[in-house]
């Protein structure tokens, strides 16, 4: 207890060393982007192999008052919405399949042969099932990234402690309040862990898709950029996209830190 | 037996697809029956085809692959031991770590053209960062006590960078790898899909854009089943490698 007790105090070298890594990081980012720069200019490398960093922020620039927007909206859209059902429908699966030794019986060899295949490959199925608008995209998105989350749930089910349910079960809840009410929240980090993993395939697999049906959103804007040899649209498109990935991967870090307050670890993987 | 009733599942969805497709429920266009899908596998790995471009495919994997795992496991682990290293890197490994890199697919071609390098640099970029992640947290987390008991025998920095440091690390950056392994099988299907000229990628846009949906089909099952199939593999190894652990 006395060392929970004992304040650290202040160290003024320990903060100053601590800003100081903050303005290495910091300034290694703007190091690369000037070098970026820098070495685009310098005729090593033609315009078409690298255009300069100032001049992929105008086309930027310019794209943001035309379809930029609508561009990052719409595979926005495309990814988010088809993470939310998997999200959902996979949790729903993963407390199927920890629930009832039928749907375990089913689903888990279908399971464990299906998270390691490169579903994408699919991709030209879907096409000729669905078509190439919204409707195969999103189901594209869905087929992805469900079998990460329910993996995690199940993992997540599994590891929840037997004494939180005995005793919930002892204190008179019914088998659907243990589950929503004890064994879900017990199982949260693991199943959070699950969707961080999912939402970047979600974004990968919503681009691919577009790359290959064309088409507005990023991915199609960016093959129609590849198509007219226009090194500037598509180096454009990769820092757009790189931006929408990296805003995308923090706010569920957020979310998760948000989410998990009340839990001890409350703090993101290690990986994110 | 056992066997069987495990995969039970699996073998009742191929009789119903085979079913499903014989009783025309859904157009014979859109869902060839399984026989005949199994017809047009032999057709192509006589010919061939499926053959050659999938030598080509597993080129491109395996190189990139390969130099991604080099690669990313020594920067890792340096990273994890010097400490301007991880200063330097690591805020760039926190950027490019989240980019969706399929937006990658297009930018290769640009420096590199429509070939095998495109590829291989593609697979490279995109599967270096699991495994340098994986590898560093695996170093990061490698005992004191084991670092300074080396120490204290007298084992010099390499040594104990070899001895200590890279065997605790191996369980995480085995990990990492997998992540990895799994990406390749995307990256690849996914840019010989959208630009390519041999390759399972390739054949699959071939064949549906021709019609030849059962031919299609076919494909695309063996590239699931290769992708598949290379994770198994790959945890039978990881868990020999790691059986001197416990």
């Amino acid at each position: 207890m006395a060392g929970v007790a004992h304040a650290e105090p202040i160290d003024a070298a320990r903060f100053f060393s601590a800003a100081g890594l903050v303005v290495a990081r910091s300034s290694v980012v703007v190091l690369l982007l000037v070098g970026w720069e820098l070495f685009a200019r310098s005729g090593a490398v033609t315009m078409f192999v690298l255009p300069p960093l100032s001049a992929v922020l105008e086309r930027i620039w310019i794209d943001a008052s035309g379809d930029l927007w609508l561009n990052v909206g719409l595979t926005l859209y495309r990814a988010v919405v088809g993470f939310l059902i998997a999200a959902v429908a996979g949790i729903m699966l993963g407390m199927a399949i920890s629930r009832s030794a039928v749907a375990r019986w089913f689903f888990d060899p279908i399971i464990s042969v299906g998270f390691p295949m490169p579903k994408i490959a699919f991709l030209p199925i879907v096409i000729l099932w669905l078509g190439v608008y919204d409707v195969s995209k999103i189901s594209m998105v869905v087929f992805d990234a469900i079998f990460p989350v329910v993996t995690a749930t199940i993992i997540g089910i599994q590891g929840v402690e037997k004494e939180l349910i005995w005793s919930a079960r002892n204190m008179g809840a019914s088998k659907r309040e243990v589950m929503w009410q004890v064994v879900l929240p017990a199982a949260l980090p693991q199943i959070l862990t699950g969707l961080q993993v999912a939402l970047p395939i979600a974004l990968i697999v919503a681009i691919v898709a577009e790359m290959a049906m064309g088409g507005y959103g990023l991915g199609g804007a960016m093959m129609t950029s590849s198509r007219f040899a226009d090194s500037r649209g598509v180096f454009a498109a990769l820092v757009e996209i790189a931006i929408v990935g990296y805003v995308l991967v923090k706010l569920m870090a957020v979310l998760r830190r948000r989410l998990l307050v009340w839990h001890q670890e409350a703090s993101e993987p290690a990986t994110v | 037996m056992q066997l069987l009733l495990r995969y039970l599942p699996l073998l009742l969805l191929a009789m119903f697809w085979e079913i499903a497709a014989r009783l025309e429920l859904v157009s014979a266009l859109a869902l060839p029956s399984l026989t005949a899908v199994a017809e047009a596998w032999i057709e192509l790995v006589k010919d061939g085809d499926l053959i050659t471009n999938g030598a080509a495919s597993l080129y491109r994997a395996g190189m990139g692959l390969g130099l991604s795992i080099v690669i990313g496991a020594a920067l890792g682990i340096f990273m994890a031991w010097w400490r301007p290293l991880n200063i330097v890197l690591s805020p760039l490994v926190e950027i490019f770590y989240p980019m969706p890199k399929s937006a990658l697919i297009p930018v290769t071609v640009i420096w590199l053209g429509f070939g095998d390098g495109s590829k291989i640099l593609l697979i490279f970029l995109g599967c270096m960062l699991p495994v340098t992640i994986g590898a560093f947290n695996g170093a990061r987390g490698s005992d004191r006590a084991l670092v300074w008991s080396a120490r204290s025998m007298g084992a010099g920095r390499l040594r104990m960078l070899w001895d200590v440091v890279v065997p605790s690390a191996m369980p995480e950056m085995l990990n990492g790898i997998r992540t990895a392994l799994a990406l390749s099988f995307i990256l690849l299907v996914s840019s010989e899909l959208i630009v390519s000229q041999k390759g399972f990628g390739y054949l699959i846009g071939f064949l549906g854009a021709s019609g030849a949906y059962e031919g299609m089909y076919a494909v695309v099952l063996t590239v699931a089943f290769l992708g598949f199939a290379a994770d198994r593999v790959y945890q039978m190894l990881m868990n020999r490698v790691l059986a001197w652990r416990e």
